[in-house]
């Protein structure tokens, strides 16, 4: 290659190394936070950045790959990030979950239930669950040490003295192996229960803080909750996809201004197009992308 | 006869380091003994050690020499002189009394509470330490609209009165007395020696500081003077 | 003589042996060149400061232990020591609730040494800043405590802050406020709540009514005194003022410039101290 050309996966070895060691590092300790190196891309900080340099250093050249944003694959970030995944790489890409290897992701995890084999990369915006309580970075630090999250409790508390429930709706603490308190990213609460022993390998990744964490499969992944206050989804009784009619998806209410009227869809697109219609080639080609 | 209690020999100096460790001293070869239901009187001058022989007993002063021998319920017999400080807690709070001339004044507490708290000390229940208080001070003669009000304002009188009654209501084994009479007038003296005999009846033996020895004459079994520190047998007229 | 042998090795409370505290380098002669004989707490070979040393003492059940000193004495420093705030220098603690006794305290790790402070121990500081959170409600305090001595039923916190809000006299309505608002007094009521909340053994109280009106001093001392009765809980009361010692302490432990001069019962103490400090202290008193 000339001394012009960027390596395979845009980050160097050395960077990717790095990445991996930490990887590792948060596997064997999970819901861990572990600090990394977060290198400079050509996407600014804030916009996936974590997520984009544990995707790089993962992916092998034989990996299909599938990028999401809120569940969706069109949206603008996803599209952005695609195609620089596939310049620098040359990977294939798909927009169906099962046939992903890695599936990199911003506030959502997919419908489908993720197979063993395959890797959840997802976008951390805030790491620090113990932020919600304790602005000090070493106070929270020490507090994870010792296993301290009494403050995090009270805050649960106080959260249903005002409002008669936990009003957390998303970044919904949660225990990890029974160690580690974590902020699964901002995914809604509806998608929390799918991390608890899973047969999927999640990653996290926090590119402006600097972190990475990670949930190995067969994990158990508890949402914080007193004896008599329980954990609870959403509600979507009553209400479907318009779309695909699917009842039990994570659905995305939008709002129709010509008509005025509010209806729902599954956030999870690819869910939704396997559903409902008849197209069954998923592989994209550019000029079949829709607005 | 068994004693009750049994001092030999006992002698008390104070050490004052703000004067150039000057030596005060207490009382010297103090002996006597009482039997269970006797009444001990001693009389003597201001100063001349009364107090001193009653705080040894108490503890409230470390003797410097001699023997405090008493027969405890909890401990058998034992050297008071010689007692680790929870024996001594123990002791007091079960069945060794004492009764000052001061009262010592707890803030915003009532003259009722006053009483009863002495009873719930030794693990009383609070309506039965209620009755009871009220009872002791009917006995002594304090008015019923002085019962929730706070001690700290009565008249000397009273305020012994109340002290004698959160002393005696515990009906202690053994029951120090320092001048219980001092500040009261003649009509309520009679509440106080018709306690002090009841008591004797029921068992509880006591030495007393007195300076009415009229009254004492009617009360105590045996009378000692002290005079300077030294304790001699009175002689009983 | 006979029967007192059981009674007698009734285990104390609470044993604490050699208690040390040192700021700065320190050097050997550290301990035998300062203290109350020496006329201060800096070492004079190697600049170092010694807050307390050599400090042993016990604390049975069900006793309040009242420890009296001016400044500079290191009874503040004792309390801190005792409840982990700070490391001690050397020493060792031994609770009879805690693995009956056989470990040192002091020598446990981290965490252990947290089970034991949410467990075995309640304090309540002189200044209210430093036991409460002023940002979380006066049930959220309480709540705290609970949750670190492992109570994770809402219901259950719930009721349990309204109990303890009760028995320290505060009014129910004022539950989910936030004690900065409260009176001075007031917060020390929320603190004693909060520190009574899992049941502690073992109550540390460091100049709680110093800097409060006498009228509220008053009142908390008498709940304090209460609280004892009803509950049977062993404290460590600090106080520079004899007042609050005689009120509610039945042992005394004199302190001055980091040692224990003198210890005993609070009345032997008042009226017939035996070391020249306490002497000079008593006559001091108004």
């Amino acid at each position: 290659m000339s001394e012009y050309e960027y390596s395979y996966a845009f980050l160097d070895e050395q960077t990717k190394k790095e990445i991996r060691r930490k990887l590792l590092k948060a596997v064997a300790i999970p819901g861990y936070q572990v600090p990394f190196g977060s290198r400079e891309m050509p996407i600014a900080r804030g916009w996936g950045t974590g997520g984009l340099q544990i995707t790089l250093s993962v992916i092998g050249p034989d990996d299909i790959l599938k990028i999401i944003d809120q569940g969706c694959d069109e949206s603008v970030n996803a599209c952005n990030l695609r195609t620089f995944i596939e310049d620098v790489t040359g990977n294939a890409m798909t927009y169906d979950t099962l046939e992903a290897d890695i599936i990199q992701t911003r506030h959502r995890i997919p419908e489908e239930k993720m197979k063993d084999g395959q890797i959840l990369v997802l976008q951390v915006p805030y790491p620090e669950i113990l932020r919600w309580v304790e602005p000090s970075e070493r106070e929270t630090r020490r507090m994870h040490a010792e296993r301290d999250y009494n403050k995090l409790w009270v805050f649960l508390y106080e959260d249903i003295v005002r409002w008669g429930e936990i009003t957390i709706s998303y970044r919904y603490p949660v225990m990890v192996n029974g160690r580690y308190a974590m902020d699964p990213s901002p995914i809604p609460r509806f998608d929390v229960p799918k991390l608890h022993q899973a047969e999927t390998l999640f990653l996290f990744g926090a590119g402006r803080e600097k972190r990475i964490y990670a949930i190995p499969p067969y994990t158990d992944v508890l949402p914080l909750q007193f004896e008599d206050y329980g954990f609870k989804v959403e509600d979507f009784s009553g209400k479907s996809c318009r779309n695909c009619g699917s009842t039990n998806s994570y659905l995305d209410e939008t709002f129709d201004s010509k008509s005025g009227k509010r209806y729902f869809m599954c956030s999870d697109t690819n869910y939704c197009t396997k559903r409902s219609s008849t197209i069954t080639e998923t592989k994209i080609l550019p000029q079949e992308m829709s607005i | 006869m068994s004693f009750i209690l049994k001092v030999e020999d006992l002698n008390k100096t104070f050490t004052l380091h703000q004067f150039n460790k000057k030596n005060i001293e207490g009382c010297r070869q103090v002996s006597f003994s009482v039997r269970k239901g006797e009444f001990v009187g001693i009389t003597g001058k201001s100063g001349a050690g009364k107090s001193t022989v009653l705080k040894c007993i108490y503890r409230t002063y470390i003797p410097s020499g001699g023997k405090i021998l008493y027969k405890s319920n909890q401990y058998g017999e034992i050297d008071l002189s010689k007692s680790s400080e929870q024996e001594i807690i123990s002791l007091r709070r079960q069945e060794i009394g004492y009764i000052s001339q001061f009262l010592k004044i707890l803030p915003q507490v009532t003259a009722l509470d006053v009483v009863t708290e002495s009873l719930l000390e030794m693990g009383c229940e609070r309506e039965y330490a209620n009755h009871e208080a009220a009872i002791m001070l009917k006995h002594f003669e304090l008015p019923e609209k002085l019962w929730d009000a706070y001690p700290h304002t009565f008249s000397g009188g009273e305020k012994l009165r109340l002290n004698l009654a959160q002393a005696m209501i515990k009906r202690s084994k053994l029951l120090l007395l320092d001048e219980p009479t001092a500040a009261l007038d003649e009509k309520s003296k009679a509440p106080v020696r018709e306690m002090i005999l009841e008591l004797k009846r029921a068992g509880t033996t006591m030495v007393g500081i007195f300076h009415d020895v009229a009254f004492m004459r009617d009360v105590v079994d045996s009378h000692y003077h002290m005079s300077e520190g030294f304790l001699k047998e009175a002689i009983v007229a | 003589m006979k029967a007192r042998a059981k009674d007698n090795k009734e285990q104390a409370l609470l044993r604490v042996r050699d208690l040390c505290k040192i700021y700065g380098k320190s050097c050997e002669q550290c301990v035998t060149l300062t203290g109350p004989d020496m006329g201060g707490n800096m070492c004079p070979k190697c600049g170092s400061i010694v807050a307390c040393a050599e400090i042993s003492f016990d604390i049975n059940c069900g006793e309040i232990v009242g420890v009296v000193g001016e400044s500079g004495s290191g009874k503040s420093t004792l309390i801190r020591l005792l409840h982990f705030d700070q490391s001690p220098f050397s020493g060792r603690a031994y609770l009879n609730s805690y693995e009956n006794a056989r470990t040192d305290l002091l020598n446990l790790s981290d965490q252990k040494k947290r089970w034991i402070r949410n467990h075995q121990f309640g304090i309540v500081y002189q200044n209210p800043y430093h036991g409460l959170r002023m940002n979380f409600s006066c049930g959220g305090n309480i709540a705290e405590k609970l949750i670190a001595a492992d109570w994770y039923n809402y219901g259950n916190i719930r009721g349990r802050a309204t109990e303890l809000l009760l028995q320290t006299e505060l009014p129910l309505s004022r539950i989910d406020d936030l004690p900065k608002y409260f009176s001075g007094g007031m917060q020390q009521r929320v603190q004693i709540a909060k520190a009574l909340a899992n049941n502690p053994p073992i109550l540390l109280l460091d100049e709680v009514t110093t800097g409060l009106d006498v009228s509220v001093q008053a009142q908390i001392l008498n709940l304090i005194r209460h609280i004892q009765r009803s509950l049977k809980i062993s404290m460590l009361l600090v106080s520079h003022d004899f007042a609050v010692i005689r009120m509610l302490a039945q042992r005394t432990i004199v302190m001055k410039n980091g040692r224990i001069v003198e210890s005993g019962l609070t009345d032997q103490i008042m009226e017939d101290p035996q070391h020249p400090y306490t002497q000079l202290l008593i006559n001091s008193m108004l």
